[in-house]
């Protein structure tokens, strides 16, 4: 570390035509993201927790058919291996997503960022895509692993879901002798069939991952918002998770009525392929618009913010 | 050439930055003083846009900062050396800040090389002393080749080896061409790297001046004398309009009368003198005087010394 003035010429640097915009800005907001290790270890947390999960639950299905060969009526197969995705990994999301923005503001990176690249819209815009493109392709291929792991732990059930061919199940089950609660050996009659689609069962894979890909970015605008890592998380979990726990106590008349709009209910219709869906919830897709809402305003809100605040 | 005009800037209550105008010129080291908050870093973020001023506006050649189409050629700042992601290597965390001006990724590799960080540029910047924080930092600064480069007490933390760098490198950038742009709460720090000075106080402009005038404005017409017959001369010069402070040895301090005329003077009264000599303040005292006198204009306590302002208060 010895320089001195002689050395203070850097090499000329060439002419540059153009303007710093946008392609070189989500360049470097992927760089910012696949640099820090925290990255990894949220990405490997939520594939660890949703597939192992999912394994786990599969295994519980297959037992619970094993000794009550009832329940194989209207049992969702698609849904019993993408729950542990929709309701934990939603959280582990939450933390990429609000991290993306609220790193910066814990360790002063953004006064650095803003710094060389003052046009806030255009760090906005990068981070949002960047956020989305991975967070999407991350629930993508967790959503379709924890769908596979899942049917393989319950083979050999007589349950299970298809993304190739229709599926036939029982849609209710008769149990007659046997010791009362229909375990030990009564007889089992099934009463008609359900038909699951492997359209039907698509569309549960994919919705759920997408579904996922929104929480983080409702997470990334509380982050925008909030500027605190740890405000912006409990806020998130706060959101998708404790408040639907808040809205169960809540009276019975009325509970329903409010539990559809908030952003967690989505994550319960998307996953249903057997069966109607709760009564008490939209239809899934509109469920979905529901979620997708919470996040356009909440990542508007964060971006007009992140704009018009002194950083 | 960065101009600030009117710039007036408040946090609830507090006005830290008050209907402040200068300009900063290229080619030359421009130091900028005052006290800890004196408003020097507010000023500066509102220089990069980092925050917005209530009042007042700042242009960089003529235009706003974030218009420039490669913001990194036109201006390399360096806040706060730590205003990094730890976590994030040195190599890494200069490619996403290159990335967003385009620059090519051979650049990083000669900053690290020109701040002597190339052996750690795989290391994350966690473990980084403040020094290597602060050399990082001034390679990002230098990454897009700047017209201009502005630091906010860059020498804050370093060993003498490192300020010793900083100060030649800040006289290379100007010596180049570059608008260089410095801040210190400590005048002796400018005293041999800075050409112009402006100086704050209280978030107002209280000099911008070469440093030759800051001097010459600041010592005023001080002159040592020490004389057998002090009472007498103390009355004679207090009548042709002097002011007089005793000194700790016994001399006496006149302002307000050059040497010569105080010579005189004593030769018409018949007073021997031991001494007369003209004071030249040094830097720091000129600094201290004139942002005493700012403390002391807004102060309820028109009696506190200056020193208690120096170097005390948060500074933002």
């Amino acid at each position: 570390m010895t320089t001195t003035t002689a050395d203070v010429n850097l090499p000329a640097l060439p002419s540059a035509a153009g303007r710093a915009g946008l392609r070189g800005v989500l360049a470097s907001e992927f760089t910012k993201l696949r640099s820090v290790r925290s990255t990894y270890w949220t990405l490997a947390a939520l594939i660890i927790v949703s597939v192992g999960i999912a394994a786990i639950a599969g295994f519980g299905v297959a037992s619970n058919i094993h000794n009550n060969p009832q329940n194989k009526a209207g049992t969702d197969a698609t849904q019993a291996s993408l729950i542990a995705f929709f309701e934990l990994g939603q959280l582990i999301i939450a933390v990429i997503g609000a991290m993306s923005i609220t790193s910066e503001y814990s360790t002063g990176m953004i006064r650095t960022s803003l710094t060389v690249m003052p046009r806030r819209g255009t760090i906005y815009l990068a981070k949002l895509i960047v956020l989305t493109t991975v967070a999407l392709v991350v629930s993508l291929v967790t959503s379709f692993i924890s769908f596979f792991v899942g049917q393989a732990a319950m083979s050999g059930s007589g349950v299970s879901a298809s993304l190739f061919h229709s599926i036939t199940i029982p849609a209710g089950a008769l149990v007659k002798g046997g010791p009362a609660g229909g375990n030990g050996p009564g007889s089992v009659t099934f009463q008609g069939t359900v038909t699951i689609s492997p359209g039907h069962v698509l569309a549960a894979v994919i919705g759920t991952a997408v579904f996922v890909t929104v929480v983080a970015l409702i997470a990334f605008g509380l982050g925008a918002i909030i500027r605190h890592t740890a405000g912006a998380i409990t806020s998130a979990i706060g959101l998708m998770f404790v408040l639907s726990i808040i809205i169960q106590l809540l009276p019975d008349t009325w509970r329903w009525d409010i539990m559809r709009f908030f952003p967690d209910a989505a994550g319960r219709v998307l996953s249903v392929t057997v069966g109607p869906s709760n009564p008490h919830l939209w239809s899934a897709w509109p469920q979905f618009l529901v979620t997708a809402i919470w996040a356009v305003v909440l990542v508007g809100a964060g971006g007009y913010l992140f704009r018009k605040r002194d950083a | 050439m960065i101009e600030v005009r009117g710039l007036t800037k408040r946090y609830g209550d507090k006005v830290a930055v008050d209907n402040l105008t200068f300009g900063v010129e290229p080619g030359r080291v421009t130091g900028f003083l005052g006290p800890n908050g004196a408003g020097k870093t507010t000023t500066m973020r509102c220089i990069l846009g980092l925050d917005y001023p209530d009042k007042g506006t700042v242009v960089i050649d003529g235009k706003v900062f974030r218009d420039f189409a490669f913001p990194m050629r036109e201006v390399g700042a360096l806040l706060e050396a730590k205003a990094v992601h730890g976590g994030r290597s040195a190599y890494n965390h200069l490619l996403c800040l290159a990335q967003t001006n385009n620059l090519p990724r051979r650049r990083i590799g000669e900053a690290l090389e020109l701040v002597g960080l190339t052996e750690v540029a795989t290391k994350r910047s966690k473990g980084f002393s403040l020094g290597m924080s602060q050399r990082l930092g001034i390679a990002a600064t230098l990454l897009g080749d700047p017209k201009m480069v502005m630091f906010d007490e860059p020498v804050n933390g370093l060993d003498p080896e490192g300020i010793l760098w900083i100060r030649n490198l800040m006289k290379a950038l100007a010596a180049g061409g570059r608008t260089v742009f410095v801040s210190s709460h400590l005048m002796s720090e400018m005293e041999n790297t800075a050409d112009h000075l402006i100086v704050i106080g209280r978030g107002k402009l209280i000099a911008d001046c070469t440093m030759k005038e800051f001097v010459a404005r600041a010592s005023g017409a001080s002159v040592r004398v020490r004389t057998p017959s002090a009472d007498q001369l103390i009355r004679a010069v207090t009548v042709k309009g002097a002011t007089v402070g005793t000194g700790d040895d016994g001399s006496i301090e006149v302002r307000g009368l050059s040497a010569e005329q105080i010579g005189d003077l004593a030769f018409d009264e018949g007073v021997r003198l031991h001494e007369l000599a003209t004071v030249r303040a040094s830097l720091e005292e000129a600094f201290m005087e004139l942002t005493a006198d700012s403390v002391e204009f807004h102060a309820d306590a028109p009696s506190q010394p200056a020193s208690t302002m120096i170097g005390t208060g948060s500074d933002r």
